[in-house]
């Protein structure tokens, strides 16, 4: 029987070897010669992948650049400005300053935290915000809010996001700006903010006041106060809730003083 | 005439009566996986009928020269294996290399199918229905041509899920089993009817 065994063995072996040095040679003496400029950009991308440019990774984007024309040098969001001037500099394009894209860094406007927002139900069911979302909207009492399953922290290439007290948070220093949570996640709660923003709004409630106020306590009453008192008119209420809008923001932080729920809150995004 | 008959019973009978995806369930991942689109199916479809051609012709003289004349038989699915993915690497290289343009619609999916089941299945069932080489061949194609038939069917009808309301519950995967399964249903009516071709 051992040597059977080891025929087998033995068999397989040897094919596999034979097979393993024809690919080898033929790897060696069929190999294309790819554009060393590929190479060079693909080194100074991040190698997240995250596929916030559009293209299937790093590769793909580092190879449509030399390959296509008129892809975009600006299109890598977590590299930002250094890597835009890099890629410039190996193709010999300049850098047009007005299409980079801020650094920013996503928000998950929601803080329906365990003690503030009551459960309606016990989820029992797979551990999915998707699968949760679909079956009456969650366990939450808010329709609105996180879910709480975290499908955006296995989405995050950087692992930024982790999910606190029943609501997910993202740690801007490891946050990279890609936006793959804000796709996934199916509250469509998270945002990307610009980096240098002083407030955001923590809550997506869209119901009135008195319901949104019932189902959790930290929600949007849409008392209209944030409103009468920016005096740059960014931040409306809509849909019975607060938004800021961050190009017409001054960081003036008048809004967090005046809500009275907090929902409103300051933050200061470390980098 | 004898033989002719017989190699087009074997084709149309594999392309239809035993056809790999929907009556041996065989190759169902890029089946489901690579049929949202036309020009995907077709691509996938052109690949595995190649690869399907490719294998048996190497596995066949493989088989009865080598491992039946040194009593090695038993080794036949491992090897097969072994050999199929080793040989699909290499013709993607050599692709790659002498027909680049062929190697952009096919380079994708031949990666995928270097160890599919459809193509081993082909290659082992071809022995253990006893074909001589000819007849070997004439079956993987008509082994892969009945793929991409299936393959291009099936996108037709996801298309046509795509665009038509789902029930919440059956969105996605689900319909798309349900509807393979009915396809498959079709398929079994062709049974009977090959073998009568000539009658």
């Amino acid at each position: 029987m051992i040597t059977d065994i080891l025929t087998a063995l033995l068999v397989v072996a040897v094919v596999g070897f034979i097979a393993s040095v024809i690919l080898v040679l033929a790897s060696h003496f069929f190999a294309v010669k790819t554009d060393e400029r590929v190479t060079k950009i693909r080194e100074c991308l991040p190698g997240a992948n995250c596929g916030a440019c559009g293209y299937a990774g790093c590769d793909a984007y580092a190879k449509a650049l030399v390959e296509e024309q008129g892809v975009k040098t600006t299109l890598c969001v977590p590299g930002a400005q250094a890597v835009v001037e890099q890629i410039s500099e190996i193709l010999g394009v300049a850098v047009a300053e007005s299409e980079v894209k801020e650094k920013s860094v996503a928000v998950v406007h929601c803080n329906g935290t365990c003690d503030a927002a009551p459960k309606k139900a016990i989820y029992d069911g797979m551990n999915s915000c998707r699968a949760a979302s679909v079956l009456y909207g969650g366990a939450n009492a808010c329709n609105y809010g996180c879910v709480g399953c975290g499908d955006c922290a296995d989405v995050c290439p950087a692992d930024a996001i982790c999910v606190v007290d029943g609501v997910a948070r993202v740690d801007s220093r490891l946050c990279i700006g890609c936006g793959k949570c804000a796709k996934t996640c199916p509250k469509h709660i998270i945002s990307l903010v610009p980096i240098g923003s002083k407030q955001v709004v923590l809550c997506n409630n869209k119901e009135k006041g008195a319901v949104a106020r019932k189902n959790c306590k930290n929600a949007c009453i849409a008392c209209k106060k944030c409103e009468l008192n920016c005096h740059a008119q960014a931040i409306s209420v809509k849909d019975n809730l607060a938004a800021i809008d961050y190009e017409k923001c001054t960081n003036c932080g008048k809004c967090v003083e005046v809500c009275p729920v907090h929902c409103i809150t300051a933050v200061n995004f470390e980098v | 005439m004898e033989t002719f008959k017989s190699l087009i019973i074997i084709l149309m009978g594999s392309v239809l009566v035993n056809n790999y995806v929907l009556s041996r369930f065989l190759g169902i991942c890029p089946f489901l996986g690579v049929s949202k689109k036309l020009n995907q199916a077709v691509g996938m479809g052109v690949s595995v009928t190649f690869v399907m051609l490719m294998a048996t012709a190497v596995t066949y003289p493989l088989q009865y020269y080598i491992l039946d004349a040194n009593g090695l038989g038993y080794l036949q699915t491992i090897v097969f294996i072994l050999v199929i993915a080793s040989l699909v690497q290499f013709v993607e290289i050599l692709l790659k290399k002498f027909i680049p343009a062929l190697h952009k619609s096919l380079g994708v999916y031949l990666p995928l199918i270097t160890t599919n089941c459809a193509v081993l299945g082909v290659t082992i069932n071809n022995i253990t229905d006893g074909y001589n080489f000819l007849e070997s061949m004439v079956s993987s194609l008509g082994c892969g041509l009945g793929f991409l038939l299936a393959m291009v069917m099936f996108s037709g009808i996801r298309t046509y899920i795509d665009e038509s309301e789902v029930p919440e519950s059956l969105k996605g995967l689900p319909v798309t089993l349900i509807a393979a399964s009915f396809v498959s249903l079709a398929f079994f009516g062709f049974a009977g009817i090959v073998e009568n071709l000539f009658a």
